[in-house]
């Protein structure tokens, strides 16, 4: 198919005698929409921490953006934005001071940012809210603003953790929006998350059960092989066989 | 064994004779505003004795507020409270007996292992676990060859199993659940919500608060709630009947072209992206050749559109539009 | 009642399982009078002397070599003046300088006593009363020695004992009643916060409030594990600086015991009372140490001798409870005075107690903010 941007091969990561990664073997190609899903505990964060260069791998091969993670990780983090549900934003600055604070963050120059700044509140309808607190603002308008945020360095991959849990629903729509927008133009988004309908959003999915990925592939598929309607019910169906 | 049950049936029995004129919980106008954010505006609604009364909105809703002031914490700034036929401001210490309460993040001590954390809450409520044993033993029973476990140690599913014990030790007749399923996988999601099902047996009425959507079909009536403001309040299927309009689900091989395209249909009213398609409305309520000739144009294929049943989430979505714009 | 003693036991069940929790209520008290004991009190041993002998007759040399060959002192000079005794403290070497008046041999033979003042350097008060008390002790046992000579006409030999520098003399053993006052305040004030605003934090407080326990079974249930485990304390405390440092309690213990627990039901009240303002663990910790350890260490006489400081501070320190404790258990301890004298302390503390109880109960909320 495309390009991968993630490679894992054989990955195994132990903590003494417990193994958290058992043998993982994916990829996650270019400008799609990865949905990494599993129950509290099955060893998703500790995937995400190698991946994003936060822990080396016990064994086995991880390329990210073309670096490795077990020789550079220093260097991945450049190449990869986060944003997670719960810390994102400074509550105490404001807008614009947020911005500047995590574009100085990566290097970016003063022009740059003052430029993309204007572009992104331009995009979100953010005009009148540049010099308000991020305390002030709603909740939804906050995720999107994280989101863009975490994008603003245009990383090849951005890591999203359960973005969407809890917003209503028309701020879930643009949110999805927003991402479905990011990953046409070739950045790719990596969800981890336990809602499932999160998940349905996705390109494609992988399960991971006790250490192991034990499913892995697009939405439709997957809800077709297991003959179920929804993605939660192949989630139950794989982690409650009968 | 079957003796308890028959005893059920039976309490089941009585308490549909009494139905009809005991409400669990009357609402009227009940407004709380902290400093100048508004939580609740004019909330009235009423909840039947044993049912599972579900209030669905998103994180921010008022929804943790309302509970609050159902369970005697919080005062309301305005309008009156009825929970089991007490008032609650006036009634609260007597009130106080008959609830079982489950905060949003569940309340055990961290410290104490889960058998500790149950009986604390059984002598503080003046009871045994002995006594109450029945009512809770198809959920404590999960967790209960862990019993010596910190409850710290304990998997969310876990937790939120030993949190439900513990808020019903005391036999409440109403069980105040404040999102009791989030931050909890989908398993034990499931598992949970056959629990509480099962519990209307023993005659207690229960309410749930949830940010998910799909949890409202596991409710015997949901209010929408969002922005402080009840939206509406019926059975479910009641209110995803009530979708005005004709839903179609369309998919296509990119689904971001798809959305941009569907919007720049002339005849579309609203697409909104729901997980692999597209929900899309459109002012005749019917598809025709136009709109794929329309959409292969715009450089789609693989299109597929069939009509579907409105969810919970699309008729919650309408509602809030319609709020918006009147 | 039964609810009652199962919030108790809940509550000993979370000190018991915390290691860090017994570590600060029994470590620390441990900790703090050794090495305050240890710190100050070395034994004399070599101790630089020098001596004023304005008589310089035969009496006057037998002492002085009695003193010097006892071995806890070595001679640093012979001074002629009494001009020569601060240079000499000041070179630091000197502890204490023994002046033998004039004429001492005559008085002592004419009129049956002549005096001897010993002069110590007040500024380590520790080391000062140490020397002086030895020294006093080698003269009065060569006051037997030459009563027993003439055991018809007995004779004395008066030691007059000053202090330069600091002229009241902060006794080694003052540390005692200041570490009680800051462990209490610690223990109660600190730990009750914290307990309470805890069940704040983990949500747990919300389900106790909408349970049948009582506002006060509640408070009451935090303030008695902290009560009974400070009581242990304090005679912990009194024991250890017993039999480490051999010191014991001049007045009625049973009085000191009781001045305790007043003092503890104060700091009790005073942690419910942060309890009630803090909104998080990190808040209450904030208040306890910065509004109560600090000002205790600082004002309340511990450290810095209350005569001393700066009228401001003097009056800040009439509002500290830990203040009137100390005065009350110092006077108990070192002076074994009686009630009579403390009795106007107690009723500040009393008052005091009364007053953050009452406030607490009405400031703690059947409801959340």
């Amino acid at each position: 198919m495309n390009n991968s941007v993630i490679t894992v091969r054989n990955l195994v990561k132990k903590f003494g005698s417990f193994v958290a990664n058992d043998n993982l073997n994916f990829e996650v190609y270019a400008g799609e929409i990865f949905g990494f899903l599993g129950a509290n505990g099955a060893g998703k964060t500790t995937t995400i921490r190698i991946l994003s260069g936060l822990s080396a791998p016990t064994s086995g091969e991880v390329i990210v953006a073309g670096i490795n993670a077990s020789k550079k990780p220093e260097e991945i983090k450049k190449q990869i934005g986060y944003m997670s549900q719960k810390f994102s934003l400074y509550e105490d600055l404001t807008v614009k001071e947020n911005i500047m604070l995590y574009g100085g963050i990566y290097g970016m120059s003063k022009s740059l940012i003052k430029e993309r700044t204007e572009n992104l509140l331009e995009k979100l309808n953010f005009r009148d809210y540049g010099n308000k607190l991020i305390a002030d603002l709603p909740l939804g308008l906050r995720q999107k603003l994280a989101f863009s945020i975490a994008v603003f360095h245009e990383p090849k991959i951005v890591f999203l953790d359960e973005p969407t849990g809890g917003v209503d629903p028309i701020t879930r729509r643009q949110f999805w929006e927003m991402i479905y927008e990011t990953a046409s133009r070739g950045i790719t988004v990596f969800v981890t998350t336990h809602y499932m309908d999160e998940a349905e959003y996705c390109d494609r999915i992988s399960i991971m059960s006790e250490a192991k990925i034990v499913a892995l592939d697009t939405p439709e598929n997957l809800k077709k092989l297991y003959n179920a309607a929804t993605v939660e019910d192949v989630f139950i169906k794989i982690a409650r066989p009968n | 064994m079957t003796e308890h049950l028959s005893r059920g049936c039976l309490a089941k029995r009585n308490s549909d004779r009494e139905k009809q004129m005991k409400k669990v919980i009357e609402s009227t106008d009940i407004s709380k505003a902290f400093g100048s954010t508004k939580a609740l505006n004019d909330i009235a609604f009423s909840v039947d004795e044993s049912e599972i009364f579900g209030f669905i909105g998103p994180d921010g809703a008022g929804k943790t507020t309302l509970f609050r002031i159902i369970a005697t914490l919080l005062l309301p700034d305005k309008g009156e409270m009825k929970v089991l036929g007490m008032d609650c401001i006036a009634g609260f210490k007597e009130l106080r007996k008959n609830i079982g309460y489950m905060p949003g993040r569940f309340s055990l001590y961290q410290d104490l292992t889960v058998e500790e954390n149950l009986n604390f809450y059984a002598t503080v409520f003046g009871t045994t676990v002995k006594k109450n044993y029945d009512l809770i033993s198809d959920i404590y029973s999960h967790i209960e060859p862990f019993k010596k476990r910190l409850a710290g140690k304990l998997s969310g599913g876990m937790k939120q199993k030993l949190a439900l014990s513990c808020a019903l030790i005391h036999k409440p007749k109403l069980l105040i659940l404040d999102e009791p399923t989030t931050g909890v996988d989908a398993v034990s999601r499931s598992e949970f919500w056959a629990m509480l099902a099962r519990l209307r047996q023993h005659d207690i009425t229960i309410i749930v608060s949830t940010p998910y959507m799909d949890e409202a079909m596991r409710c015997d009536r949901v209010a929408l709630i969002q922005n402080g403001s009840i939206l509406t309040v019926a059975p479910p299927q009641k209110i995803r009947n009530g979708f005005s309009r004709k839903l179609f689900m369309i998919k296509a091989s990119e689904k971001y072209k798809l959305i941009i395209a569907l919007r720049k249909y002339p005849g579309t009213v609203t697409a909104y992206p729901f997980g692999d398609s597209v929900h899309v409305t459109f002012s005749d309520d019917s598809i025709d050749e136009s709109l794929f000739r329309f959409l292969s144009k715009e450089g789609l294929s693989k299109v597929t559109a069939v009509e579907t049943e409105a969810g919970i989430e699309d008729r919650f979505l309408e509602l809030m539009k319609k709020g918006a714009t009147v | 009642m039964k609810r009652f003693l199962g919030f108790v036991k809940k509550e000993f069940l979370h000190i018991f399982r915390d290691y860090r929790t017994l570590f600060i209520i029994f470590g620390i008290p441990v900790a703090q009078i050794l090495i305050f004991g240890f710190a100050i009190s070395t034994d004399v041993k070599n101790a630089g002397v020098a001596f004023l002998d304005l008589s310089k007759d035969e009496t006057t040399q037998k002492l002085t070599d009695k003193i010097i060959s006892s071995g806890f002192f070595k001679r640093t000079e012979n001074l002629v003046s009494y001009d020569e005794i601060e240079d000499i403290f000041r070179k630091g070497k000197t502890k204490e300088v023994i002046i033998f008046e004039k004429n001492f041999e005559k008085k002592l033979q004419n009129e049956g006593k002549a005096s001897v003042s010993l002069i110590a350097d007040g500024a380590e008060p520790n080391t000062a009363t140490l020397v002086t008390n030895y020294t006093m002790a080698i003269i009065s046992g060569f006051n037997t020695d030459i009563s027993g000579i003439r055991a018809n006409n007995p004779i004395l030999i008066q030691p007059e004992v000053k202090m330069l520098y600091n002229p009241e003399l902060k006794s080694q053993h003052m540390f005692v009643p200041g570490v009680i006052t800051m462990i209490l305040i610690l223990i109660c004030a600190l730990m009750t916060s914290v307990t309470i605003t805890r069940e704040k934090e983990f949500g747990t407080m919300e389900v106790l409030l909408v349970s049948p326990l009582r506002p006060i079974q509640i408070i009451l249930g935090k303030v008695v594990p902290y009560f009974l485990l400070s009581f242990i304390n304090v005679i912990l405390i009194l024991v250890l600086s017993w039999l480490v440092f051999g010191l014991s309690v001049k007045g009625s213990i049973i009085l000191l015991l009781a001045e305790s627990m007043l003092y503890i039901m104060l700091s009790l009240s005073v942690g419910i009372l942060i309890s009630t303002i803090a909104s998080s663990m990190q808040a209450a910790i904030f208040i306890s140490l910065v509004g109560m350890m600090l000002p205790t260490i600082l004002l309340s006489g511990f450290i810095y001798p209350i005569e001393n400081m700066d009228d401001i501070y003097r009056y800040i320190s009439y509002l500290l409870p830990p203040r009137y404790f100390i005065t009350i258990i110092k006077s108990i301890m070192i002076k074994g005075t009686g009630f009579l004298y403390v009795w106007k302390e107690t009723l500040v503390l009393l008052s005091m107690t009364v007053l953050f109880i009452g406030l607490s109960v009405k400031k703690f909320k059947v409801r959340l903010e």
